[in-house]
């Protein structure tokens, strides 16, 4: 269990300085959500079911779907897919 | 010269010119697909009128890297020392690990009917920080309401630019999306509303409940699109669901304080702990909180996507 816990705690840490480094705001959100999900798990592991519910909600589930939307809002999504098509 | 890819700068752009350099922003995406080279020529444009006060702009965001690597190190330091101050965690001898939490061990089941001491913790002993929470979230949504709503805009020009936008870049009747979105919905709403129910003897509760019902709207919204979801869910729903729950539990959160302040018989019995209705006001309670949320994530994601329910 102890390995289990520091294995979260590192992914945790590593997606958090993932989130910063990435230059593709799409990639970003979707490591943010994983993050979110880790940290949900976590919470289980230290015995709190409800704010692990709450969590894997509101966390990895809506924040989420607000961040895709505000991401189509200003275009960052299509912009991202013409970049890919010019370089392959 | 190739095109830098910036996200933010339609968002900047619009920032600083107002609407119409959306407007601008649009007809320009539209356009890039149909003559790219056209628009190659106008960025090319655009980056020789701008070259001109880059020097003082980088300046300027130099000063303001340093300045927040300064505020962020105050701020971390000052943290650091608060979080030195407090007691040990978990030590024997610290007052509040060893009575307050012993008190509410000893005390939820019999004085709250709460088989979860969590929710007889949030919704009893500290109601009136819940009554606030789900204040909050209304105030939220009511300022999110100000800002992006395009309900009663007299522009219609804008209406109809946030129409056709919505449902610019997704694909219409998704096949794939339309039977997920026809099993998991109801399997998604019914585990809300089993998690509300049973917040009193499981973990869970309002909150975490009435995200995932809002959870489950979204999804249903995101595949039949807002003619289905008009149905049943409107403006109006949002508008007296939200104002009935927030009132009721006013409501019953008053009576609660003033007849426990005055030491008087409030007439509501805990019943058999383990039932689901138990608890005595935990469950209405638990119920009009997950409303508020689901309500609230609903009303967010229709007012980020389009303006309008």
């Amino acid at each position: 269990m102890e390995i289990l816990n520091g294995m979260l705690l590192l992914f945790i840490l590593v997606c958090a300085a993932a989130v910063s480094r990435t230059k593709s705001l799409l990639s970003a959100v979707i490591i943010f959500m994983a993050q979110g999900l880790a940290v949900s798990v976590v919470w289980i592991l230290l015995r709190s079911p409800d704010l692990a519910i709450t969590e894997a909600a509101v966390g990895a589930g809506i924040t989420s779907i607000l961040m895709f939307i505000a991401l189509k809002k200003i275009h960052a999504i299509e912009e991202e897919r013409k970049q890919d098509e010019k370089e392959s | 010269m190739k095109k830098k890819a910036d996200p933010f700068r339609a968002l900047k752009s619009w920032i600083e010119n107002g609407d119409d350099a959306l407007d601008l922003e649009i007809q320009e995406e539209m356009d890039d697909e149909a003559t790219p080279a056209l628009t190659e020529e106008a960025g090319r444009k655009r980056e020789k009128k701008k070259r001109d006060p880059v020097r003082a702009r980088r300046r300027l965001e130099g000063g303001y890297a340093v300045a927040a690597v300064l505020v962020c190190l105050a701020l971390i330091g000052a943290l650091v020392y608060a979080a030195l101050q407090l007691p040990a965690f978990g030590g024997a001898d610290t007052l509040v690990d060893s009575e307050v939490s012993a008190f509410y061990v000893e005390n939820t089941l019999k004085e709250t009917g709460a088989v979860n001491i969590v929710t007889g913790i949030i919704l009893d002993y500290r109601g009136f920080d819940t009554l606030g929470e789900s204040h909050v979230l209304f105030i939220a949504v009511c300022t999110v309401l100000l800002l992006l709503s395009i309900r009663g805009d007299k522009n219609a020009d804008r209406i109809a630019r946030e129409e056709a936008f919505d449902r610019h870049f997704e694909p219409r009747d998704d096949e794939v999306l339309q039977g997920a979105a026809r099993i998991l919905t109801p399997l998604v709403l019914v585990f809300g509303l089993y998690i509300i129910a049973n917040g009193h003897l499981s973990p869970g509760g309002g909150f975490s409940g009435g995200a995932i019902l809002g959870a489950g709207l979204i999804l249903y919204q995101n595949a039949f699109g807002y003619r289905k979801t008009e149905r049943f869910f409107t403006y109006r729903t949002f508008k007296w669901v939200s104002l009935a729950s927030l009132l009721f539990y006013s409501l019953a959160k008053g009576y609660h304080f003033f007849t426990g302040a005055n030491h008087l018989e409030n007439g509501i019995s805990p019943g058999t702990a383990g039932n689901i209705l138990s608890g005595g006001l935990l469950l209405p309670l638990n119920f009009v909180v997950g409303c508020v949320v689901a309500c609230t994530m609903y009303a967010l994601y229709t007012m980020f996507r389009k303006g309008d329910f």
